[in-house]
Formats: structure tokens, sequence, C-alpha cells
């Protein structure tokens, strides 16, 4: 037991490190790509220009194929480059959806030309991409898409989509996107989906920035009025979107991203300056310890939950089913611990302006982002779903939506 | 990237599970729960001397097998699913740890063989009152090698022939090496939350008693050996908390209620996931603590405390959220939900209840995060 790497792996870090610093930006480049995200800006400009740079030397998606433009490597290889990665300022990454999901899903199912289109510009950055699943109608229940597409009457084959997506990530810049759309709502819900990708500069599509309770706009309304598109553009058999679908929700990272900086590190130094019920220093409050310490373990027994995902990568196994506990408890600390923090400073606590709030306001960030992140990727209680039937084999909900055509299925909101 | 036990390791951890299958069900520590003058299952700590359990970490000189502490850590785990009603922790975690760790070389040689041979139980006697231990609470003394005072509970105490006991000298705290089957003790039974892991009122008048390790660093020492322990003690209570998951588990699905088996509910299943959420982290933390444990790492002290507060947390809610599971079947004696429920209450406090163990974590981590 130990944490270094196979002979083979310090191999491969070597030439990655060697590599990066000659070719990784050593200043940060400005730019929020997600928050801002307007192209031409300086975050898009540098992250387009990094990602080229990746794609020349066979870093861009190190485990795919290398006809797909991979290098054919394996996970293990991934991490150590992400890990190394992580050493440099480097831009944000809007390409990960469209790489990660969107991407291998339409090649797993288009003709070779559509493939040779889109698998090189995505891989270069030259073409980013987003995913439409959820709708306003439906987040955890992705198969209850109301989005409709009905074959145009010209007999073209063409396909006529409308209706409304929601929560899409990166839609503002994406060229491209992948949809789920009903097609046969005389089905039950499963079985009358089908999926399309499409260019998101059409007319017939209107991005619309949501405004989140934390005040930033990192997702998307979009809306679909009468979109026409070309059979050609299906993916997959007319609907038998569900299945397809599950391509891409298999490769969908849970990894959801949030400000980071609110952990045990950051409390620890606040509660140090901060006066506790007495006057002393309230890191010697019992009660803030006590959290503290949970925190602390909770985030080690996480690392160390990471560490066994990548032992299982190096050895060239399927990672167990414990990488699949991270995001419930991270989301959950991070609101707590914010919590927690924001009362420390007592009153002081409502301030969130960064020039006068400790950390510049950064606890009362992650306080407004927490619920989000609780939401994002599967909430919480999916996540648990997915425990109990994935991992511990319990039996799946009873569905009272299965055997119904979808036009019968009752609505609320 | 290797944070894992080896094949090799695997594989004895796979041996000790199928010999306890054989050798220790539940009935085991029934046999010891339900009699009185029972104190541990004799039958079973010979059968584990015989297999070498006790030595494993103990170097091969003084008669172990050479092993290592990830080899005992993988046992501690099966013990600890098994719910085994033996002295090992008292024996192997505390005594044995401790000589090895700061015992003269004339100790060793006289203690260890003796340990790895199931000749010898021991016991860690610091406890005086209820109460975290403290050195300025400290009452028992040792004077001209004379040891005298009281201490409880001494879980093992009444079955243990050597003590590890914290007590004063010369104003200042020591551990001490003290026959308990010896002249000058006096040994009383008391009644215990898990009674397969029974505990004494030990009274010492004028016992001898010889000091292991230096002159007045017994609460430092007394920290190291807590450190080797929890680790250990950590991969016993994950050993427990899988076990308490698989039951609860094993039961909703065959119990039902309103048509349907009760695993198909989401408060049951949530219940479920939240106790694989905590064991999982338990065990990285454990894993952890192994790898400090077995390289002398100087992260130790915040390894153990980790997998300590981890595992302590992880075998009580499993323990307790498995009775839930079973309803009121499961608040039945006869049913072996409680003996777990016992044991992860046994195993949280033996070596300090988990919020002294937070206090000292957070402490290290002051001095790490200096500002």
């Amino acid at each position: 037991m130990d944490f270094n790497d196979t002979p083979e792996e310090a191999v491969y870090r070597t030439q990655v490190k060697a590599w990066l610093e000659a070719n990784a930006p050593k200043r940060y480049e400005g730019g929020d790509v997600e928050e801002g995200g307007a192209e031409g800006s300086l975050g898009m400009a540098a992250a387009r220009a990094w990602q080229a740079k990746k794609a020349a030397a066979g870093y861009a998606q190190i485990t795919w194929p290398k006809d797909w433009g991979g290098a054919g490597g394996t996970p293990i290889q991934q991490v150590i480059f992400n890990q190394e990665e992580a050493n440099y300022p480097v831009p944000g990454n809007p390409f990960q959806i469209g790489l990660g999901m969107c991407v291998p899903t339409v090649a797993t199912f288009a003709d070779q030309a559509t493939k040779d289109r889109f698998v090189g510009p995505a891989l270069r950055g030259e073409e980013i991409w987003c995913q439409l699943f959820s709708e306003p109608s439906g987040g955890s229940d992705v198969a209850a898409a109301r989005t409709k597409a009905v074959r145009a009457d010209d007999s073209s084959g063409d396909w006529i989509i409308s209706g409304q997506k929601v929560w899409t990530t990166g839609a503002q810049f994406s060229d491209f996107g992948i949809v789920v759309t009903r097609t046969n709502p005389d089905a039950p819900k499963h079985k009358g989906l089908t999926m399309f990708w499409v260019d998101m500069h059409d007319p017939g599509i209107e991005v619309k920035p949501i405004h989140q309770m934390s005040g930033g706009s990192g997702f998307n309304e979009v809306f679909f009025t009468d979109v026409r598109v070309k059979d050609s553009q299906r993916v997959g058999a007319v609907d038998d979107g569900w299945r397809v679908s599950l391509v891409t929700l298999m490769n969908e990272r849970l990894a959801v991203g949030g400000p980071s900086g609110t952990g045990w590190a950051q409390f620890l130094e606040t509660a140090r300056s901060v006066p506790g019920l007495d006057g002393a220093p309230a890191i010697q409050d019992r009660a803030l310890r006590e959290k503290l310490a949970d925190w602390y373990v909770a985030t080690e027994g996480l690392k160390h939950t990471r560490n066994r995902t990548m032992t299982a990568l190096s050895r060239g196994q399927t990672p167990g089913p414990e990488s699949s506990i991270g995001k419930v408890v991270t989301a959950l600390q991070m609101q707590d611990l914010a919590n927690t923090a924001v009362e420390m400073l007592d009153q002081y606590g409502i301030i969130n302006d960064p020039e006068l709030a400790p950390l510049h306001a950064a606890f009362q960030g992650s306080l407004m982002f927490a619920p989000g992140l609780r939401i994002a990727g599967g909430t919480d209680e999916i996540l648990k779903n997915i425990i109990a039937e994935r991992v511990l084999g319990l039996p799946g909900d009873i569905r009272v939506d299965k055997d119904v055509a979808f036009k019968d299925l009752p609505t609320g909101r | 990237m290797n944070f894992d036990f080896s094949d090799d390791q695997k594989f004895l951890k796979g041996e000790a599970r199928k010999f306890l299958e054989a050798h220790c069900p539940p009935a085991r520590a029934r046999g010891v729960i339900d009699d009185d003058a029972k104190a541990y299952d004799a039958d079973l700590w010979t059968a584990v001397a015989a297999q070498g359990w006790l030595g494993a970490a103990i170097p091969e000189e003084h008669g172990g097998l050479g092993l290592g502490h990830l080899e005992l850590c993988v046992i501690a785990e099966e013990l600890g699913r098994a719910a085994a009603p033996i002295p090992f922790a008292s024996t192997v975690y505390f005594l044995a740890e401790a000589v090895m760790l700061a015992g003269d070389a004339e100790q060793k040689a006289e203690l260890l063989p003796k340990i790895a041979a199931g000749a010898l139980i021991g016991a860690l006697a610091t406890s005086e009152r209820p109460g975290p231990v403290s050195a300025a609470a400290l009452k028992a003394t040792v004077t001209d090698g004379r040891l005298s005072g009281i201490k409880i509970p001494v879980t093992d105490g009444d079955i243990a022939n050597l003590g590890l006991v914290l007590a004063k000298e010369n104003g200042k705290p020591g551990l001490f090496l003290v026959q308990l089957d010896g002249e000058g003790v006096t040994r009383e039974a008391v009644g215990t939350l898990d009674p397969a892991r029974d505990a004494a009122k030990l009274t010492f008048k004028d016992a001898p008693a010889r000091r292991l390790g230096e002159a007045g660093v017994g609460m430092e020492l007394l920290e190291q050996v807590l450190d080797r322990a929890a680790i250990l003690i950590a991969f016993e209570q994950c050993g427990g908390a899988d076990r308490c998951l698989e039951m609860a588990k094993a039961y909703a699905l065959e119990r039902y209620a309103f048509g349907r088996t009760i695993a198909s509910y989401q408060a049951i299943k949530h219940k479920l996931a939240d106790i694989y959420i905590k064991n999982e982290l338990a065990r990285s933390n454990a894993y952890y603590g192994a790898w400090a444990l077995n390289t002398g790492a100087a992260e130790t002290p915040l390894a153990a405390s980790a997998a300590r507060i981890a595992a302590s947390e992880a075998f009580w809610f499993a323990a307790k959220e498995n009775i839930q599971t079973h309803g009121g079947i499961g608040f039945t004696w006869e049913m072996d939900c409680h003996l777990y429920y016992r044991r992860s209450r046994q195993l949280a406090l033996v070596a300090g209840a988990p919020r002294v163990w937070k206090e000292r974590l957070v402490s290290h981590l002051e001095r790490r995060n200096a500002a």
C-alpha cells in the first residue's frame, strides 16, 4: 500500500510534466468562460487555444480511440494528466460536456461521414456542444420530455422541433447540441422519444440565460420554435431516444463543479480571527471544533475514496461503486459548512460585500451556490436512489407511468 | 497509485472470513452474553492463537508471524464483522503494540512470544471515573515499584494476566506493566453494555509494577499506543458496520409491508444509501490509517483520529439503523441486531470517546496549519 506511480505511470507523468512545462500558460489569462462566456472574450479565446494545443499533442481526450483523434490511452493516464494540468493556471474548459457526453453519443450512433465531420473540430475546441435534456416539467425524470418533433408534411423526411429545454450549460456559446424530443405521445414515455443533433445557430432556437438565486447565470433556457432538422440529424432510431440518452448519461460526470475555497481549512483560518461567545477566538468554541473535525474527516474520506478509485484504474480494473458517494457528501457539506461560518460571524454574517466579509465573502457565496450543487447532475435524492438500486441492489421504484401512453399521463406543474 | 491491500493480504482476509464463519457464528457471542460466568470464548481464543493471528504483526524473532500491520488490519476487519467475543483488542492492539513501541529488549523477549502463543491476555487500564482520562485527574500512583489505586472499567480486566496501567510516579504519568493475577490486585467484574466484552474494577494495593518506556512521558506514550489501537479498532468497526448493512439489506428485501418489499420504499432505500456512504467514508479513512501505521508516518495522529471518528460514527449509524430497518423483530433478544449495537458502543468507547478524538484532531490541525 503506497501512493506511488507504477513505473509506467511515472514515465507517463514525466512526459506530461515536460510537455506542460513547455506549453502550459504560466499566468491566468482572465475571463470566466462559464459566466461571461461571450464569443470573442479573452477567456473563450484562451480556452480554445489551450484545447487546440492539447489536441495537437494527443492530450485532449486521452482515452478516446485513435481513429477518433484520441490517444488510445488509459483512464489512469487521463487522471495523471488532469492532476498535472491542475498545477497550471489553464483556462476554463467549456468543451467537457461536448467531449465527455455529446460527441461520444453522436459518434456511437452516426455514420462515418458524420463522425468525421464532428469529432475533429470538437476535439480541437473549434466547435462547442451542449446537452439539451432537462425540461421545465422534468428534471430528474428526463424521459418525461415534452419538446416534440413531428415529421414535416412535405415528404422531405425532415422533422420540426418545438418546445423548451432548461438548465442547459453553455448553450449561449454552443455551436451544436443533442436534444431529446417526444416523437410518439401515444406510446409509454420511454418508448416515444427520439434524439437529434441540432445547429444552435438556427434562427428558431433562442437561448435565454437563467438568473440563478446565487446571482450568476451559468445555465440557460433554450426555446425551440419550429426548428426544421434533416432526418440525417437523427441520432439512433425513431422512438429509441431513451436508449440513446442512456449512452449519454452513462458518460455524465457527477463531478459537477462549484465555487471551491470554502473547506475546513478556510473555516479554521476564519475561526481563528473571529471572536467567539466569550470574546476568545471562535476556534476555541467546542461546538465549532466538533463540526470542524467532522468536516475534516469527511473531506479526508472523500480524498482517500478517490485514491481507491485511482488505484483500481491504475490496476486496469473498473472502479468500485464507492466513487458514487462524492457529490452527495460534497454538496451537503458545502451548505452546512458555509452556514456554520456565516452564523459564526453573528450579525456580520449577513454581509456579502466582498470588501467587508471575511475571505471576500466566499462563505456567503458558497451558501448561495450550495442549493444548486445539491440538485445539479442528480439531486441528493436521485443519487441515493442510484446507490440503493445500482450499488446495493434494492428494487427500483414502482412506476405508475410505465405502461400508460405519454399523452394520458397526469401532469402538474 | 497503490492505495489498496495486496492480493496476498486480500487472500488472508478471505481465509480469515472463512475461518470465522466456521468458528465464530453469532452463537459464539451469545454463548458469552447468555452465560454470566463466561467472560470470553476460551475455545475461540485458542483457535485464533493457533491461526497465528495474535502474532501477525509481531516479529518472527519474538515468536510472531512477522507479517505487518496491514495484515493485522484485514484480520481486525473480519473479527469486527464476526463480533468475536475474545480479548483480541486488549491483548494485541493495546498490550502487544505498546510493548513493541516502548518495551526494552528484555520486556519484548519475555512478553511478545507469550502474546503470540495465546498464553498471555492483556488489558489497558487507564480510566478511574466517569469522563475522559486526563493527567491532572489521575490518582493511581506508583511508589518504589508498587502500584496503588483503582481502575474502572478495565475491559478484560477480570481475565487478563497483564495490565498496561496508567499511573503517576514522582508526580508524572507513566505506563506500567502489572501482573493482574498476582499479588496486590483485587478484581471485581462489572456489568457492561456489551457482555461479550467483559470489564472489571481493579483495586491495586502495593502491586508490583514495571515501567514501560521512559519515566514521565506516560501521556505521550499512551497517545501513541491509542493511535495505533484506534486504527486497528477502526477496521473492526468497518467490519461490523458492513455486516449491519448486509443484515439490513437482506431483511429489507425479504420483508413485505403494504404489498411490497420494504426495500422498495425510498425511506428504506435512502436510509441504506446513507449507511453505505458513511461506511465508505470510514473505510477510506481506515485505509489511510493503515498506510500511516504501516509506514510510521508523521501523519499518524491525524490519520488515527480521522479513522476513529469516521469508523465510530459509521458503526453506530449502521447498528442503530439496522435495528430500525428490522422494525419490532430487531428489538428482540433473539435477533442478532443488538449484538452489533452493543459492540458499536464498546468499540467507540474503549479507546476514548469520539468527541475526545475530535478535540485531539482539531488540536493537531491547529498546530499543523499554524498561522
